[in-house]
């Protein structure tokens, strides 16, 4: 096994609400594959995603403790730059939320930010990224229209780029296709097979066929556990533990 | 057939419909009775000033003691003085509205500034003015000047600046800061770059209502920078100034012998001034409407 | 970058937090400049009741009386056409004039006082002193005619808000139940939002007491007396006009200029009590943060 591109041990996880949502986990992501996490609903699958970019610093936590560690950078230190952090793990949402500005200042936000002025160098950043999420072709001709002219498949690719143009590390997608059709299911199902060369993958699935199909790796979570950590093939054809048999087998959840 | 006798009501015991339509009528009668005197007001004073406005008349200096010639200063120096507001209150209310809707934490300290922005809203105006004398005119020793009056009115308006500055804030989803965030974004950049641009036509809005109330203010104006006559317009910030409400106030309770003419025509214009600017702020509120996004 | 974003960020809280030093400079300026009146104006010549500045007589109380007057007979008359109003704007009015009655109470909401003061002297008065056969037409039931104008958009607002704020459910179940609307909005609209309602009748209040111009110029700034009912009908002097009319002929720092500060503290206070205690009466909205990763 080649190194992981990132550890996480005894992760714990508390908002204050009082709700545990992941308690103590530990898990290496693999580099240049696809990682599933899957389980039934407020598993803690988002929670993990957001602990990883530290989105989880806009929601009101009461206690979160353990490591997560990419390469040296110590993610849950307090005074990491998070900025930067975000840049190098970029996250695509369940549902299409494209910025009320332009396409092309849908994309080039994030490099805007980051201190790019260079119009040429947006230009191409831009356009790369696009082609990347195979939406060039579509829109190449109205990149200043609203972003929200586009169709919900098309948003969805663009936010896709969008953190593609970052050239990210870690690329993590929450249910990125649960408010797709089969067609755009299908092309972004086809981009991610094809960008784990590049990157390293996190999913949080839309359903157990999306699970099945796309896992290198799968992690079962049930109520803030871990229950088993497998490769994609032992998890769905030869679960070790009951619960996760129960819940492949479509017994509960 | 037998023909049965038929029941009658009493006339006055209505039918759950009756009592609706008479209900319903009375609430329109008292809609009416409401608007109209506004509309009477506004029509009455177009058709009484319109005459009195000419060139000369919103160009030229006053003459004989005000009753003739024109009102160029008063109207000049409510100018200066919504200039002179929108310089203070704009930076301060929209930064303030910011820091309500973005950065507070609902903590003590939040609810206290919450406080303070309810009960600066209530301040009678006159106060302002009693406020801006001890503070501006006496204390800072800027006198009765143009300086003083804008600074007191800025403070007055604050409150409606920060209060549209916030809602408006409000009402751009939460999701885009989400995301601006999750881009690399800091939390200000978000904030300029994706939430201020949406949030911008209603805090337009809100500065434009929050200026028309200031310029339409007599009392806070009293005794920190308006002044009576004025035989120049103002030079400088330090001057005293005249100033269209004040002026009204001026020429219909302490001038005796004012052609009406001129009296309609000085209330005309700050009638326009001000419903103008609401128009304004009107169509910036429905053009921003109809463009949403989201 | 990261401390430029410090520095707004800092910047940003600043400024918030900038409501609660001017709501404290105002109070602290008032009571700097009144309380001194405490001292040179004994207990018993400041509550009597004859305000005489020239002759040292300092009796606040007709100006208070005159001041809960006017508001008390503003208020009984704009509260029913201000809640009426946002009843047939919220509950009955077709959309098309609905479209038109927003923007029309806006605008009435827009007009400066002094405006209505002026309308107050040329119309309202002569009116009313030929129709109710008066000595003279500047009496307290004039500002009170005014300030019921310059309350009801307010009042309009608010209650419409409330009135808005109640869910449709409500008016559903209560339909299903085959009440008509008419009997809906008075058995379950209204009930539901009372404390909005209530919200809009104190601010009301507020505003009308706070008022100063259009008052002063039609309520013909006697000192009088209270008199029962009959005084509605007499000359009165508010405690806003009190300090508009004669804070320009004080010497600063004299008795009677600290007096005037004092009465300042009055309307202040006033005005603190009913702002923050009708804000507390309004639910505070939060921005609903939704689920974007979930
Ligand atoms: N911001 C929050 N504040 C309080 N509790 C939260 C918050 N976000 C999530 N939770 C709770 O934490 C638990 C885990 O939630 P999480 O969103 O991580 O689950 P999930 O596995 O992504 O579920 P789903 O399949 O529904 O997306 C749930 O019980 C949820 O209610
Ligand atoms: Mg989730």
């Amino acid at each position: 096994m080649p190194e992981a591109k990132i550890t996480i041990r005894d992760l714990y996880l508390r908002y204050s609400d009082g709700k545990e949502a992941l308690k103590h986990i530990s898990l290496d992501i693999q580099p240049n594959a696809i990682t599933v996490v899957f389980g039934p609903a407020g598993g803690g699958k988002s929670s993990l995603l957001k602990v990883l970019n530290r989105l989880i610093d806009l929601s009101d936590v009461e206690e979160m403790s353990g490591e997560v560690r990419m390469g040296k950078l110590d993610i849950l230190e307090r005074g990491l730059d998070v900025v930067g952090l975000r840049r190098r793990i970029g996250v695509v949402f369940s549902r299409p939320i494209p910025l009320p500005l332009t396409i092309f200042q849908n994309i080039s936000f994030g490099l805007e930010v980051a201190g790019m002025r260079d119009k040429d160098e947006l230009r191409a950043r831009v356009e790369k990224a696009l082609k990347q999420a195979v939406l060039w072709e579509e829109i190449y001709d109205r990149l200043d229209d609203p972003a929200a002219s586009l169709s919900g498949g098309q948003q969805q690719r663009l936010c896709l780029a969008r953190v593609l143009a970052l050239e990210p590390e870690v690329i993590m997608l929450d249910e990125p296709t649960s408010a797709l059709d089969p067609v755009s299911t299908a092309k972004i199902e086809e981009f991610l097979q094809e960008a784990k060369k590049d990157y390293t993958i996190l999913l949080a699935p839309h359903n157990q066929q999306q699970a099945a199909r796309m896992s290198d790796y799968a992690a079962f979570f049930l109520q803030g556990e871990l229950v088993e950590y497998a490769g994609g093939s032992d998890m769905f054809m030869n679960p070790k533990d009951k619960r996760s048999q129960d819940y492949v087998q479509g017994r509960f959840g | 057939m037998i023909e049965y006798p038929q029941y009658k009501k009493p006339f006055y015991a209505l039918s759950k419909q009756n009592s609706q339509k008479v209900g319903f009528s009375f609430i329109r009668l008292i809609t009416l009775v409401t608007i109209l005197p506004i509309l009477g007001i506004i029509a009455y004073i177009v058709f009484k000033g319109a005459g009195s406005i000419t060139w000369e008349f919103l160009t030229a200096m006053p003459s004989d003691g005000m009753r003739a010639g024109g009102i160029l200063p008063a109207i000049v120096g409510t100018f200066y003085l919504m200039i002179g507001t929108a310089i203070f209150s704009i930076p301060l209310g929209i930064a303030a509205g910011i820091y309500l809707s973005e950065y507070a934490a609902d903590n003590r300290w939040t609810r206290l500034i919450r406080i303070a922005i309810v009960s600066l809203a209530g301040v009678p105006s006159v106060v302002y003015g009693l406020f801006g004398l001890g503070l501006f005119v006496l204390f800072f020793k800027f006198g009765i000047s143009i300086l003083s009056a804008s600074l007191t009115l800025s403070i007055m308006t604050l409150p409606v600046i920060i209060s549209t500055t916030e809602e408006s804030l409000r009402s751009v989803p939460y999701r885009f800061r989400v995301v601006g965030v999750s881009l690399g974004g800091t939390q200000w950049q978000t904030i300029r770059r994706v939430i201020l641009p949406q949030a911008l036509p209603g805090i337009v809005t809100g500065i434009i209502l929050g200026l028309e109330r200031a310029v339409g203010e007599t009392a806070p104006i009293l005794f920190t920078g308006a002044t009576f006559f004025l035989p120049h317009l103002p030079g400088s910030p330090m001057d005293a100034t005249m100033a269209l409400p004040y002026h009204i106030y001026v020429i219909s309770t302490q001038v005796p012998g004012m052609p009406s003419g001129i009296q309609y025509g000085t209330v005309l214009v700050l009638l326009a001034f001000v419903l103008g600017m609401n128009l304004i702020a009107s169509l910036i509120r429905s053009r921003a409407r109809a463009r949403r996004q989201w | 970058m990261k401390r430029s974003e410090r520095f707004i960020a800092n910047s940003i809280k600043i400024a918030g937090s900038s409501s609660i030093l001017f709501i404290l400079l105002i109070f602290f300026f008032l009571v700097k400049e009144g309380l001194p009146a405490l001292g040179e104006v004994s207990f018993k010549n400041l509550f009597s009741l004859r305000w005489y500045p020239i002759e040292e007589l300092f009796g606040i109380l007709p100006l208070i009386s005159g001041s809960l007057v006017v508001t008390l007979t503003s208020i009984l008359i704009a509260l029913p056409l201000g809640v009426g109003t946002a009843i047939y704007i919220g509950e009955i009015a077709p959309k098309k004039i609905k479209e038109i009655l927003k923007p029309t109470v806006e605008i009435m909401a827009g007009i400066p006082s002094v405006v209505l003061g002026f309308i107050g002297i040329q119309a309202l008065s002569p009116f009313l002193r030929t129709f109710l056969n008066l000595p003279t037409g500047l009496t307290a039931l004039s500002g009170a005619i005014l300030l019921a104008l310059i309350a009801i958009p307010s009042i309009v607002s608010i209650a419409e808000d409330a009135l808005y704020a109640v869910p449709n459910s409500y008016r559903d179940a209560s339909y299903a139940l085959g009440a008509t609307q008419w009997q809906t909005i008075w058995g379950v609209v209204m009930p539901s939002a009372r404390s909005g309602l209530m919200t809009a009748v104190m601010l009301g209040i507020g505003r009308s007491l706070g008022e100063t111009m259009a008052v002063m110029m039609v309520t013909g700034n006697a000192a009088t007396s209270f008199a029962g009912l009959k005084s509605i009908i007499m000359p009165v002097r508010t405690m806003t006009a009190t300090i508009a009319s004669e804070m320009g002929e004080v010497a600063s720092s004299s008795v009677h200029y600290h007096v005037l500060f004092f009465i300042g503290i009055i309307l202040f206070i006033f005005s603190l009590i009913i702002n923050i205690s009708s804000s507390s009466l309004q639910g505070k909205t939060k921005q609903e943060k939704g689920q974007v990763v979930s």
